[in-house]
């Protein structure tokens, strides 16, 4: 496979994380340099390519069910702007990796709300935004709600908040990124 | 302002005695109580005449009154925007009793009735599609009943084996709690103002 090797970027010490900016990364960036001058290829790690491949463009799918779409807009449009992270809103469940559960999720909602998750491709994960998706929030004891999104999909990233912050909901992103990168396994 | 609207109010029943026997203002607000089986002719009435010429049906309401004999109202609301004015017209209806559609005169009616049916369980007799409009596919009972538990009956959860969302009875592991604002360490027992809304038969 090629990757047997210990690579280049192994070596540098922690590959779970990006390097800051400074004589380290220099240090590696040459590393690497040299061994493309030298042997015209540089190896890695599959796995940890896969990682950063899929925490570099983890597309959500638009689900906004309530107020806490605004904030989901907030985060994605120019003041926080989430296409830096890769974060690319998707209309289809075919092209997304990610539904963000942002609002109220109702009874009625629930079978359709499943019936995306189950379109999406493996592998999938799910952010419950807010405190409807987490719990049910104000409206727990409604006879309409259901009282957690994870009563209906498995949920990796709960981000509380009525609504949560632009902040908050990007925080949680990057907490998601970071859990695919410690977790990270080929097949899921 | 309030004297225009006694006027308006004088009028109305005045050329409709047997339909609309009374009416009232409230807050500058004129309210007229109508039959239940002519409230077709009245909002018709409401609509055309040219004193009225209210041509806008903004909203259809329920309301409910357990104490009462016949529990429900109706309420419709009216905008005349050739006079700048509102005006809201009630009918009095039970679980049984049906009441007259009136989707022939203001086509906006329809939605708002199904609603009405569908929060309420008040009947429109001759509407074109009377079906629920807000709640679950398959829902039972009318959640806006003050006899309507808040949590429901039923609960939905994936179930993983049916592969599919399943519906439960409702299990709540905690129960609902009672805030009392005014005094944080006594019981919730406190007597509510008495619902500044029901009317003297209330």
């Amino acid at each position: 496979m090629g990757v047997t090797q210990k690579s280049v970027l192994d070596a540098s010490g922690d590959a779970s994380g990006p390097l800051s900016p400074g004589s380290g990364q220099d240090a590696l960036l040459d590393k690497v340099q040299g061994e493309l001058m030298d042997k015209g290829f540089v190896t890695a790690s599959l796995d940890g390519l896969v990682n950063w491949v899929r925490t570099g463009s983890l597309w959500p799918m638009t689900f906004g069910l309530a107020c806490c779409a605004v904030e989901m807009m907030h985060a994605a449009v120019s003041r926080y702007d989430m296409d830096r992270f890769g974060v690319v809103f998707r209309p289809s469940p075919r092209q997304s990796d990610v539904v963000i559960v942002a609002g109220t999720l109702t009874n009625k909602m629930a079978p359709a709300f499943r019936k995306v998750y189950d379109q999406m491709a493996e592998p999938r994960y799910v952010i419950s935004m807010g405190s409807c998706a987490n719990g049910g929030g104000y409206y727990h004891y409604s006879y309409a709600v259901v009282r957690g999104c994870d009563r209906i999909v498995p949920v990796d990233v709960y981000v509380p908040g009525c609504p949560p912050t632009a902040e908050a909901l990007i925080y949680g992103i990057l907490q998601l990124q970071k859990k695919i990168k410690r977790t990270g396994t080929l097949w899921r | 302002m309030d004297q225009a609207l006694l006027d308006l109010g004088e009028f109305i029943i005045g050329a409709l005695p047997k339909e609309a026997p009374s009416f009232e203002v409230v807050n500058s607000e004129l309210c007229v109580k109508a039959e239940r089986e002519h409230i077709v002719k009245v909002l018709a009435f409401l609509r055309d005449d040219a004193h009225c010429k209210f041509k806008q049906l903004m909203d259809v309401c329920g309301a409910d009154y357990p104490e009462r004999e016949e529990r429900f109202e109706v309420v419709y609301n009216l905008l005349s925007l050739t006079h700048n004015r509102r005006v809201r017209v009630k009918v009095q209806t039970s679980e049984d009793v049906p009441v007259p559609s009136v989707t022939a005169v203001f086509s906006s009616a329809n939605w708002f009735e199904r609603e009405a049916w569908d929060l309420f369980g008040v009947f429109f007799s001759g509407h074109p599609d009377l079906r629920r409009i807000l709640t679950d596919y398959g829902f039972e009972g009318h959640p806006l009943r003050k006899d309507f538990p808040l949590s429901g009956y039923v609960e939905v959860r994936y179930d993983d084996e049916k592969k599919r969302v399943a519906y439960e009875p409702v299990k709540l592991p905690q129960e609902f709690r009672g805030f009392d604002f005014l005094s944080p360490w006594e019981g919730s027992e406190v007597e509510l103002a008495v619902d500044e809304k029901a009317e003297g038969d209330a």
